[in-house]
């Protein structure tokens, strides 16, 4: 804070609290107080947010609210009640285990034994945290520190680099390729140069944070690349942070790979999970990371010094909606298979409509979004004089404008990739079907216009 | 360090074929961050896992046994039928209508007007208060005056944060008979004398576990003094605020002159409403300070949980309606813990114990020193008495409490070693139990 604010801010305050023969004295005092009590080190620069911009810009009913990543379709019946049937018993109500409530870490360990193929020690290999985000901080005040490098991935969910410069580390990008040429682009067109990513990769390298399926590209890692980047941090004896919060959103023709699931990579991978993505339940705020002992104790020592237990009720009613699911794991039934083939329509109808537009979309194989390219729009944004980025300009102008709303791609990437990534917008389609149509007809009017 | 690092490099090629082939060597360098280092011991775990290994009478930790009112389960079922939005993301910095009942029924009380988006903000559970509060204000080589006994998490919290913990004990009064929490006292002298150039904050809890005391205006006002004299800030811990008997009054060091903003409060719906399952906590300060902990926030668990924190929105309209009035669960509960208390008390006396009555909050402690005991255990004779005479006291009597010296610092531990903790927020018959057990052992002396 500049020392001109904070003079004007004590005289605020001074003008407000203070009779006035003490003003002086009080104001001096206060601008000594203030000057004193600045944030921590920690936290210098990272006071800025995308989400606290753009939810605020959207939150007017008006606007058709494709941006931020949340559904608007309510999640499984049965979820719901599990949850009311939990509070009704009075020890749910009270703390639980805080590692993890034991009827969720056993049933996460059920869950994923299958999907790993291997034991997974409910008390000692699981963390249940406040959502995928507090599996991430935990995993980089854990394991991360001054010192360290972290390679994060453009276009990266963008918590990733705060926490890591919180962690006191340098982030280390490198940025996903669009492979040339191509007419109907989907997000397997997207691709990590070996060369440039093996480039990358230090004696000071402590991980690299991988996202699959990606947000915002909705890139499913295959298993080559996933080797490739095994290689690598095997080689330079890294740790790999996996978040894989979208990890039920696949569309056909495509395979989620747990890169933990490799030739030595189970005992150097964190994988990070949500139940919020996974029974569109965003607002539960609960999530796990399942890795190795020797990694997941030093995040449970961080769980216990900063929230220590989660809610025990919401807690039941996951471990619960993960039973269900586990008996019906393979069949249609299973609310894993089924969101996937409901949101693989809405992608198909979102890619038809932006197409139309006269937009092109990249083609999501995994998650809910949807990048899609905007210079074919031709909006002349030159008269807006700020330092902003395309996007930026562009997702305001249409909120305002045509009360469409997106998130500007460049939120998700460093300074020096702003230019590969301007032009592009992500839209999000867990949404009602109603909601979908309304983003249509937008664009179906701006087509014309 | 940059040679260690080449070293350590070269031995990692060596390294390179073997890691392949055993997926044992993992890595030849340091794993954890050196913020986690000594912060990993923690009592609870060690304690609540031998209370259950046993099935022992639980008046160890502190939550209730019981439900928590109707009233607040029934807005926690109505915010679950409530509609899709209830089910995802809310503001991040505290769903709109808690932040505002919150604003609404504190500004009274504090006597200040609590902006409900600039000095709020909503977190999981105080422990993350807590937690947001060190984090955003305490810097490496800061020191944090912290008052003894303490709650455990404020040690390791500070030195998670890179700081220094210094301690000031509460002390039994002088000639008093010390049979009460307000009896036990802060010596002004004591607590100037911690105060150094780096003190950045001093961390105060009242009602406090686990000594039950409420601190008097006085008492505030010598500790604001110090604060507004050494331009500190105060970080309170007030969770137990209904709970206070014997017409003791909480107050709030907020409220006292040049205090508002430099004191960030701490709260907790599961304490407030019989809930500690629902992590939902806030702290409430000056703006200033807010901001920098919604930066921490922002970057750590982001949201909180929406229909929870819609129920507490629905508790606080409730109590704001009801305030003062004989309804009110804040004047309820603690009616119902004053009579709990009273009756551990009789009980712990009728066996010759000489509990400390607390004046808040919903733990006792008391003197063990008296009880002739041989612990005949093969456990570590470093560990202090307490801790040994709770853990045979959980093996051998089935009954559960809590060493008193776990929220001392190292330092005072062996001054306090001689007193164990009870929680009374239990059922009568927990506390029946608890009695039954007491008794026969009495009878068998």
């Amino acid at each position: 804070m500049s020392i001109a604010r904070q003079v004007l801010t004590c005289s605020r305050f001074a003008c407000r609290l203070v009779p006035i023969n003490c003003r002086r004295r009080f104001c001096t005092s206060q601008h000594i107080m203030m000057s004193r009590h600045t944030h921590t080190k920690r936290i210098e620069g990272l006071d800025q947010n995308v989400w606290v911009s753009f939810t605020s810009l959207a939150a007017d009913p008006s606007v058709v609210n494709l941006g931020q990543g949340f559904p608007d379709i309510p999640p499984p019946s049965y979820i719901k009640e599990g949850l009311a049937k939990a509070t009704s018993e009075d020890r749910m109500n009270q703390y639980t285990r805080g590692f993890g409530h034991p009827s969720l870490v056993k049933a996460l360990s059920q869950v994923y034994g299958k999907v790993y193929g291997r034991q997974i020690d409910p008390f000692k290999e699981i963390l249940v945290t406040v959502g995928g985000y507090g599996s991430l901080f935990s995993t980089m005040q854990a394991l991360v520190e001054e010192g360290d490098e972290v390679i994060i991935i453009e276009p990266f969910f963008d918590c990733y680099v705060p926490m890591v410069r919180m962690a006191g580390a340098k982030p280390v990008l490198i940025p996903l390729r669009l492979k040339p040429g191509k007419k109907t682009i989907t997000s397997a067109d997207w691709f990590l140069d070996p060369d440039e990513l093996s480039s990358k990769f230090n004696s000071k390298t402590k991980a690299i944070i991988i996202n699959t399926p990606n947000n915002p590209i909705g890139k499913i890692f295959t298993r080559d690349e996933l080797q490739m980047i095994a290689d690598l941090c095997i080689k330079h004896d890294t740790l790999c942070f996996s978040d894989e919060v979208y990890e039920w959103l696949v569309y056909k023709g495509h395979q989620h790979v747990k890169i933990a699931t490799l030739p030595g990579m189970w005992d150097r991978t964190i994988t990070i999970s949500s139940a919020g993505k996974t029974f569109s339940v965003t607002g539960w705020k609960l999530g796990w990371s399942i890795g190795p002992e020797h990694l997941i104790k030093h995040l449970q020592t961080v769980m216990q010094n900063t929230v220590y237990t989660c809610a025990t009720p919401l807690q039941e009613a996951v471990a619960q909606g993960l039973v269900l699911n586990y008996e019906l794991m393979g069949k249609p039934e299973c609310y894993f298979t089924s969101l996937a083939e409901e949101l693989e329509v809405k992608r198909d109808r979102l890619a038809t409509i932006l197409q139309e537009a006269g937009m092109t979309p990249v083609i999501p194989d995994g998650g809910y979004f949807m990048l899609v390219d905007v210079t074919s729009l031709n909006v002349d944004l030159s008269h807006i004089t700020d330092d902003e980025a395309y996007d930026y300009k562009f997702v305001k102008w249409m909120i305002k404008e045509k009360k469409l709303a997106a998130i500007p791609v460049t939120a998700f990437v460093g300074d020096e990739s702003r230019k590969q990534f301007e032009k592009y917008i992500r839209f999000c389609f867990i949404k009602q079907d109603s909601t979908l149509e309304a983003a249509g007809n937008i664009l179906k009017n701006w087509a014309k216009s | 360090m940059g040679i260690i690092r080449n070293v350590a490099a070269s031995v990692i090629v060596i390294r390179q074929s073997s890691v392949r082939n055993n997926h044992k060597i993992i890595m030849s360098r340091r794993l954890h961050a050196r913020r986690t280092d000594g912060v990993d011991k923690n009592v609870w775990v060690e304690f609540t896992q031998l209370a259950a290994d046993y099935k022992a009478v639980n008046l160890g930790q502190g939550f209730p046994d019981f439900s928590p009112p109707q009233f607040i389960q029934d807005a926690f079922c109505k915010a679950i039928n409530g509609g899709p939005q209830m089910h995802q993301y809310t503001r991040a910095f505290g769903h709109p209508p808690l932040v505002k009942n919150l604003a609404k029924f504190f500004s009274r009380i504090v006597g200040h007007d609590i902006d409900p988006l600039e000095d709020i903000l909503v977190t999981v559970g105080a422990y993350q208060a807590l937690f947001s509060a060190f984090q955003a204000l305490v810097d490496e080589g800061d020191e944090v005056i912290i008052v003894e006994p303490f709650f455990d998490c404020y040690q390791p919290m500070v030195v998670m944060a890179g700081g220094k913990a210094v301690y000031v004990p509460l002390r039994p009064r002088e000639g008093s008979t010390v049979l009460s929490s307000g009896d036990w006292v802060l010596s002004a002298e004591e607590l100037a004398s911690k105060i150094t150039p780096r003190t950045k904050a001093i961390v105060i809890n009242t009602p406090n576990n686990p000594l039950g005391k409420v601190y008097k205006t006085e008492e505030l006002q010598m500790i604001a003094d110090l604060c507004i004299k050494h331009n500190l800030l105060c970080i309170s811990d007030e969770v137990y605020e209904w709970l206070t008997y014997d017409g003791a009054k909480h107050v709030k060091i907020a409220s006292l002159p040049g205090m508002w903003e430099r004191t960030v409060t701490i709260g907790s719906a599961g304490k407030t409403f019989s809930a500690t399952g629902w992590k939902v906590g806030w702290v409430i300060s000056s703006e200033h300070l807010i901001k920098h902990m919604k930066t921490i926030h922002q970057n750590s668990v982001y949201h909180c949980a929406t229909a929870a924190q819609e129920a507490v929105a629905h508790g606080f309209e409730r109590e704001y309606e009801m305030f003062g009035k004989p309804e009110s669960y804040f004047k309820q509960l603690p009616a119902m813990l004053h009579h709990k208390r009273e009756k551990l008390a009789s009980c712990l006396q009728s066996v010759g114990l000489q509990p400390i009555m607390p004046e808040g909050g919903y733990f006792m402690i008391t003197d063990v020193s008296s009880i002739k005991v041989n612990l005949n255990d093969q456990s570590n004779t470093d560990e202090p008495f307490d801790f040994r005479f709770v853990k045979w006291l959980i093996k051998e009597k089935g009954l559960a409490t809590i060493p008193v010296s776990a929220f001392y610092s190292p330092e005072h531990r062996k001054e306090f070693d001689k007193y164990i903790r009870f929680c009374f927020v239990k059922e009568d018959s927990t506390l029946e139990a608890a009695e039954d057990i007491l008794r026969k052992w009495s009878q068998q002396e």
